[in-house]
């Protein structure tokens, strides 16, 4: 099989590493990855260590202070990444597998099946979700494993919609035409010749799902419906919010749960943008300077025939 | 039209159901969980059993259930012994006012970020407008609503709706003091809003700004500034009216986390608090209310767009 057009991990790789949004996401996400998996070892105290007083303020041997408990709130931080992203990425890895399977089936197949599954999606996707997570983790018990399970109960139904367009799409391609003529099982068709078209867009997806995931078991967390025994950021919010943290003034066991949240996010929504734009060529031509009307070069914008890319 | 009401209208139905079955059928039924409460006797647990009518089969209580909802009974808070409908609608009365002026003050800043954004797309000024219109836009609401309330910690009141001990009774005094609480909840959502709707703006005006006629007003010789506001910005705000209407929906619910914070008495706070105490008739209620406000708000968003362009409308 020659270079597809736009497809292929090679493809994929080539796309965030070629434009800046793609690569500062990657690097990003990849700090906070190896600091998550390595953070058994890496943190610097344990997580029920008392090393000092309630709230101790920052400090050079404990650069984000201490906890209501007087734990060092950098290894909390470690230890709550590690967690938040187990979340993410399983919670992400289930919805990639409901929505991916739902959006290849209703998009191959078509007709009543198409229907069907596309009905269930809408009202999915009318549904509220964080009143819907808290009444089902409400009613379940909270456990990380429902937890997961749960926030990919949310995150599903934007995926399969996407996916079942652009399978639509690729299945009216001609070498899937051929395929068939020359006797090409579906199972066969799906996945040596529409999953590695679609890899990428479900990759970006997932990757914002991520994003979402993390996003959620924060909120969740907060309202007490997190897994009681497992320190995530969310966690790690909520218990400064009961333990008084804000009265007692301890901004630093609030401030970088949050902004670790926020850029775990950040860099998934570049990821992701990175990819949308590649795949989305109508964008880059569109894209004018509304003050001066010349177009622009993007900067950093890949498409696969462009070998020099700024 | 006809079939978008009916979509609602199944919506609605498809809701009710599920929120029936979510409370009764899942593993370990509502009592098992209830009877986690410490001193749940088994007559208590055989009583509360016959309350919820659990001993009946599942479909009779389905149709129960049905005709009760239908009569605007939502049953019997738990907590404090009073009609859930009384209740959430209490809290939704409360809830509207901050929302309304939050999102108000989200659209507009929004807006304003997105057409700056736009305008000086590839300058620094356009990127500091992004950026941090991604920035609040990835931020937990709660955490954004927990600095806010260390950063002006003595200045603003943090927590409830009112003084209780407020002295002057007069209405002007207490619709300030009312105003002075509803300060941090409404900026709070304001700014976890207002990224998106930036974010969406800039892209519409982007795209717009692409168009056939934007050229065309340009070769006219009018200048920058006249075609931004007269041909761009107007079409650009065709998706992000329909963009605001559908998250309006989605605002309600997402009132509990800054309602949660606040301590504010609405709708979100109302859920909370259902699911601390265990309060399961009034956790049903307000997931019931949420959902119907989703999926009248989506509804609106869909007659509004086709109402805006007509194109849309077969």
């Amino acid at each position: 099989m020659s270079t597809p057009t736009s497809g292929g991990a090679s493809w994929l790789a080539r796309v965030l590493w070629r434009s800046t949004s793609g690569r500062m996401g990657v690097i990003l996400l990849g700090i906070f990855v190896v600091l998550a998996v390595f953070s058994p070892i890496l943190r610097p105290y344990g997580l029920d260590e008392r090393v000092g007083g309630v709230y101790d303020p920052p400090s050079l041997a404990h650069p984000l202070g201490l906890d209501d408990g007087g734990i060092d709130m950098l290894s909390l931080l470690m230890e709550g990444g590690r967690m938040s992203l187990t979340v993410g990425f399983a919670a992400a890895l289930v919805a990639m597998v409901i929505g991916g399977g739902i959006g290849i089936a209703a998009g191959y197949f078509g007709g009543w099946v198409d229907t069907v599954l596309m009905r269930i999606t809408d009202y999915f996707l009318v549904i509220p979700s964080l009143p819907l997570a808290i009444v089902i983790a409400a009613v379940w018990g909270p456990s990380l494993s429902h937890l997961i399970v749960v926030i990919a109960l949310l995150l599903w139904t934007s995926t399969a919609r996407l996916i079942r367009a652009e399978v639509r799409s690729v299945r009216e391609r001609v070498y899937v035409a051929r395929a068939r003529a020359l006797g090409a099982g579906h199972g066969r068709i799906i996945l040596r010749h529409v999953l590695p078209q679609i890899g990428p867009l479900l990759v970006a997806n997932t990757v914002l799902s991520v994003a979402s995931a993390i996003f959620d078991e924060s909120a969740l967390a907060f309202l007490g419906l997190g897994d009681p025994t497992a320190i995530t950021w969310g966690k790690i919010i909520e218990l400064a919010f009961l333990r008084t943290a804000v009265t007692a003034g301890a901004w630093w066991a609030v401030v970088p749960a949050g902004l670790c949240v926020a850029m775990v996010i950040v860099a998934c929504f570049w990821i992701g943008q990175a990819v949308e734009d590649a795949l989305n060529p109508r964008l880059a031509v569109a894209h004018l300077s509304p003050r001066t009307f010349a177009v622009r070069t993007i900067t950093g914008r890949v498409s696969p025939s462009d070998k020099g890319a700024s | 039209m006809l079939k978008r009401l009916v979509f609602a209208v199944a919506t609605v139905f498809v809701a009710t159901t599920l929120n029936f079955f979510l409370f009764r059928v899942l593993p370990g039924d509502a009592i098992r969980n209830l009877a986690r409460v410490p001193h749940a006797s088994p007559q208590l647990q055989a009583e509360l059993r016959k309350q919820f009518g659990l001993d009946k089969s599942p479909w009779e209580q389905y149709l129960l259930y049905l005709r009760q909802l239908l009569h605007g009974n939502l049953g019997i808070s738990f907590a404090d012994q009073k009609p859930v409908i009384d209740n959430v609608m209490q809290a939704l009365v409360n809830t509207l006012p901050m929302v309304l002026v939050g999102t108000v003050l989200a659209i507009v800043i929004g807006i304003a970020t997105g057409v700056i954004a736009a305008w000086w797309r590839g300058s620094w000024k356009g990127s500091v407008g992004t950026s941090t219109a991604i920035f609040f836009y990835a931020v937990p609401t709660q955490w954004l609503a927990l600095v806010l309330l260390i950063a002006f910690a003595g200045v603003l009141p943090s927590h409830g709706m009112s003084d209780p001990y407020l002295l002057d009774d007069s209405w002007t005094a207490h619709t300030l003091d009312v105003g002075r609480h509803m300060l941090l909840p409404s900026l709070t959502l304001a700014l976890t809003l207002y990224g998106e709707y930036a974010l969406i703006t800039r892209s519409a005006m982007l795209e717009t700004l692409g168009e056939d006629y934007v050229l065309t007003a340009r070769a006219k010789g009018l200048r920058p500034r006249v075609i931004v506001r007269r041909h761009a910005l107007r079409n650009a705000m065709l998706p992000v009216t329909t963009l605001i209407a559908l998250s309006l929906g989605y605002l309600v619910a997402g009132a509990i986390l800054i309602e949660t914070v606040f301590s504010w008495p609405g709708i979100g706070f109302a859920a909370y608090q259902a699911v601390i105490q265990r309060d399961y008739p009034m956790l049903q209620g307000t997931f019931l209310v949420l959902t119907v406000s989703v999926i009248f708000f989506n509804l609106l968003a869909d007659l509004l767009y086709a109402w805006l362009d007509p194109r849309i409308s077969e």
